[in-house]
Order: C-alpha cells, then structure tokens, then sequence
C-alpha cells in the first residue's frame, strides 16, 4: 500500500504522559488484571464429573433422534428429503410399503453413520413430518466404527430416552412441544 | 577427611534432589498460575499412578517426566553432533553448579568434625568469591545456550541462539553494576556475609539502593530469559528457539536448567536485596544458637524465595513481551546508566570523608538520598525517553 494515499486516514497516536513514561500505569494494570484473574471464577468445565450446560437442548445439535408418533410408530415417511439434503452422505434410508393406512411408506431400515455426520441439522431442516431430530446428547462414544453406525432401533432408543427432557417441537405435526 | 568429603558429599547429594523436585513441582505450579490467571483449572487429573486419586493434579511432574524419558532422542543429521550433544550438558551443569556458593539458610547447631563448628547451610561454605563463581558459572550457561543454538544447525535455532547472546552481554552489565553497588556496600561477595550484613543493619540493601533493585531485577528477567524478555525462544516468532532442534531427556535438561536459572535468580534477589534468611523480630541477627532460630532461618529465606518466583510468574501473564530493538535500548540506555549512576551514588554515599560531611552514616540521610536520587534518575529518564528506532509507519502528505 502507498502511504501517500489520500484515500488513508491517519490516526496519530496518543502520547504517554508522564506517568505513562514512566511505566507506572502499564505496571499497576498489567498487575491488577492478572491478579484479578488469578482468583477469578474458572470458566473450565471438568467434563466427566461435570456436565456441560446446554444453553437450549431444543436447537442443540448432538446425537440424532428418530421421533415416534402418538401411537408409539415411527414417524418417519421414508421420504428421503433428509438423506438428499445430508451434505455428508452418512444417512441410509430403505424404503417399503407401509403397514398402516394413514401413509404409503415407511422406512424398513433407517441408519446414519454417525462418525460420517457433520452434525450440520440439515436432516432436521429437511424432514417434513418432524421424524428426525438432533438432540442435546453430546458425549457420542464408541469401540469400534459399526458400532457407530445407528439402526432405526438405536436411533428410535434415543427417542425413548431422551422424549421427557426434549419434547418435540412442533404440535402441528404430532408434537408434544 | 568427614569434614572435608562426606559433609559436602551428602549436602550435593540432599541439594541436587531436591532441586530436581522442586523444579518439578515449580513448573506445576507454573502451569497452574499460568491456567488461573487465564480462568482455567490448570492440570488436576494426574494423581497417584495406577489409582483414580487425584490429589489435585500432584502426579503432573511424573507423568512429565516419564513423558520426556520415553520420548524418542532423534538427533538431526544435519547438526553438528558432538556441540549438539555438550550444549544441554554445559547449560544443566553450570546451572547446577551455582547453587554450591548458594545459602540456603545460615546454619544449624550440628557439631560434626573436628572444627566444632555449626554446620552451614551452603554446600561450600565460606566461599569468599561467591558472587564471581556465580557471574563465571552463569556466563557458561550462556554458552551452552549458544552452543545448542549454533550446533543444531537451522536458522531458528540460530536465531534463537544470537538473540540469546546479544541479549546476555547486554544485560549482563545492568546485572553487574547493580550487584556491584551491593558488594561496595557490604565490601564482601560472599552472599552469607552479605546477608549477615543486612541482619546486623536490619537494613535490606531493596530499602538503601531502590536503583539497584530496579536495575538488578529488571536485569535479572532478562537473563533468565523470563517474559517479557523471552526473546531467544518465543514460540511465535522462533517455533522454540535454541532448542528447537532438541527433544526427549536433551530438551527437559535444556527445560530444567532454565527453569533454575529462574530459581537462582530469585535466590540472589533474596540475598542480595530482601536479607536473605532475615526478618525483623523473628530470626534474630547473631549467629545460630538453636535449632529453631536455624529452622526458622531456613523458612524464611524459602519463603522469600517462594515469593519472589510467584512474582516472576505473575510478571510472564502481565505485560507483552519487548520489541528486540527496545530490549537493547532498555540494557544501554536505561539500565546502563541508571546501574552506573547507583554505582557512583553508593561509592560517594559510604566514601568516609564525604560520609562524614552529608551525614549519609546515618541510615535516614543514607535512605533519603538514594530514594530521592532514584526517583529524580527515573524521572530523568522518563522525561528523556531513550529509545530504540521509530519504525512505525509515517504520514507522508498526498503528492498530488
């Protein structure tokens, strides 16, 4: 950059007083502030002991869920909207006739690879009756990668376990919320 | 043949020890202000080996330690081996060595030998050139900093290297003068003596020469290479500096020996300026007559000590770091003259003929005059304001 620029706006900088000169306001501020912090409340959280706190577990994005409906069945529609918009590609969907007259599919399978998951929502953005469901489940653990990957079983477990501390949001759709 | 090889024998070996551990247990603590001052816990997991106690994180040091044991000693092909090999060797010794002439007390009232004397708290005791052992020993530490630096053979160690070099030779004047004042005063280098003399005063040599205190402690950040003088290894600029081709048992030697130079320096700024082992009304300024006074001697000093290292850690999280060209001119145009001006000032204060005349055997004139002189030399220089190059970038009016 040219510094005769006529277009830069020069800022002069501010001279030192004398007490400025002679350290003492740089001394006693550097002091006092690390002092102060020194004994400060501590922002670390020791996390096995302590859990984390979820600011709000209804928009947190953690371990997927899939929701049932008032009568205990899977929600999901086997529509594919949360796999097509799945920017990681993790989500597995195998699609059959459904049992029950109210909707004409249903999933037979539903798997997400979880190591493969970004955890970005968008599944949850996508899906149009609410079936699928980021939850505030943030500790995700595993031994091996299969044991990683979440059947429609696991994934509908979540619901079960988590139902009573996220309710679903939205009421239109079947919703507790 | 006790008194002059088992005596200096077992205290080498109770020093060396319990350095070692101590050390161990200050970078612990250093790492645990450094997390407190930033709002953080600091290491608290690793406890009793094999068992989930805790005990506040008191097992870090080991699990360091093994760490840095287990770690492959990979050695650069392109470094020059035998230098490379010496230097963290050069700088572990000599940084151990200092602490011969170091009192770590005064003494305890245990006869041993023929002497009948009591035993003293230093591992050479009576050395009458204490304070130039230390200054020789210390500029061999240097080398061995140097000499890592060099060996490695890549350019940030190199750097790190120079930087160290021009940064000791320039603060090892400041450093200098301000103990010269000191041993001028008490016209002995031997640190016993010279905390002996400021226990008979009961005058720390901190309230008699505030110039030198400034001067020596300023100096003294500097030659440990503590922030805000850290310039041959800051990680931004240098990855790690002189070490930086070092790993495995080379680095944490490398590590320890820096770590003590920070301990020793403390050390000499207890003895040579806050009266070592004294306290007024606790210690007593005679020699030892009993076993608590030694005890207490001992504690004190430590505790002082202690003090001073908690203040080099505040110091390292309170202000930024200086500038190359500003650390050179602090050393030549601040520190110089004003370790120069303490050093005339204490020569014309105790000088017979003029002492006589001002008054200044009198400790209020003594204290009132180099109070007054130390504040008029920091206002001079604050009103004058060396400094080093103006680089910033400058207005240049529009050519057009």
């Amino acid at each position: 950059m040219r510094t005769d620029d006529p277009s830069i706006r020069w800022i002069e900088e501010p001279s030192l007083g004398l007490s400025g000169r002679m350290f003492l306001p740089l001394f006693v501020q550097g002091l006092t502030t690390t002092a102060r912090h020194l004994f400060s409340p501590k922002v670390t959280v020791s996390f096995p002991e302590e859990r984390p706190k979820v600011d709000n577990p209804l928009i947190y994005r953690g371990v997927h869920r899939l929701n049932r409906d008032a009568e205990g069945r899977v929600k999901c529609v086997a529509c594919f909207l949360c796999a097509t918009a799945c920017p990681a590609h993790c989500i597995d969907i195998v699609g059959t006739e459904s049992p029950w007259p109210d909707r004409e599919k249903y999933p037979a399978s539903f798997t997400i690879d979880e190591l493969r998951c970004i955890y970005c929502g968008m599944c949850e953005e996508a899906c149009p009756v609410d079936a699928i469901e980021l939850t505030s489940l943030l500790d995700l653990t595993g031994r091996s990668r299969e044991e990683m990957i979440f059947d429609k079983e696991k994934l509908l477990s979540v619901y079960d376990q988590t139902k009573d501390t996220e309710p679903m949001p939205s009421a239109r759709l079947g919703g507790t919320l | 043949m006790l008194e002059l090889f088992a005596i200096p024998l077992v205290k080498i070996v109770v020093l060396i020890g319990a350095l070692m551990t101590v050390t161990a247990y200050l970078v612990l603590l250093e790492r645990k202000m450094a997390a407190w001052v930033q709002d953080r816990r600091g290491p608290d997991r690793v406890g009793v080996p094999l068992t989930k106690i805790r005990l506040f994180g008191l097992g870090q040091p080991l699990a360091d330690g093994l760490k840095f044991l287990f770690k492959e000693e990979f050695t650069p092909r392109h470094v020059e081996p035998l230098l490379y090999t010496l230097a963290p060797v050069v700088t572990l010794a000599s940084a151990l060595a200092i602490y011969a002439v170091i009192p770590m007390g005064d003494t305890l009232p245990l006869k041993i030998g023929a002497s009948g004397a009591n035993l003293s708290m230093v591992v050479a005791p009576g050395c009458d050139v204490g304070l130039l052992y230390i200054f020789a020993l210390s500029s061999i530490a240097v080398y061995g900093v140097i000499l890592g630096g060099w060996a490695s053979n890549d350019k940030y160690s190199f750097l790190g290297g120079l930087r160290t070099s021009a940064q000791m030779v320039a603060y090892e004047l400041p450093l200098g003068l301000g103990i010269l004042g000191v041993v001028l005063v008490s016209g002995s280098l031997d640190l016993g003596k010279i905390i002996h003399q400021q226990a008979d005063s009961g005058l720390w040599f901190a309230f008699t020469q505030p110039l030198g205190l400034v001067v020596f402690v300023v100096a003294a950040f500097a030659e440990a290479a503590r922030l805000p003088f850290d310039l041959p290894e800051c990680e931004q600029e240098l990855v790690g500096g002189y070490h930086t081709e070092y790993s495995g048992m080379r680095l944490i030697t490398f590590l320890i020996a820096e770590f003590m130079h920070m301990v020793t320096v403390s050390f000499l700024i207890v003895i040579l300026f806050f009266g070592g082992w004294h306290f007024w009304g606790l210690t007593g300024s005679g020699p030892v007559e009993s076993w608590g006074q030694g005890i207490l001697r001992i504690g004190v000093l430590m505790a002082k000590v202690f003090g001073v290292i908690l203040f080099f850690m505040m110091v390292r999280w309170s202000w930024p770091r200086f500038r190359f060209d500003q650390l050179m001119s602090l050393a030549w145009k601040v520190m110089l003259p004003q370790g120069l001006l303490n050093l005339a000032l204490m020569a014309v204060l105790c000088e017979p003929f003029i002492a006589e005349r001002i008054g200044s055997r009198h400790w209020g004139v003594f204290l009132l005059i180099s109070w007054a002189v130390a504040l008029l030399a920091w206002l001079v220089t604050a009103l004058v304001q060396p400094s080093g190059p103006e680089n910033s970038p400058q207005r240049v009016e529009p050519s057009i």
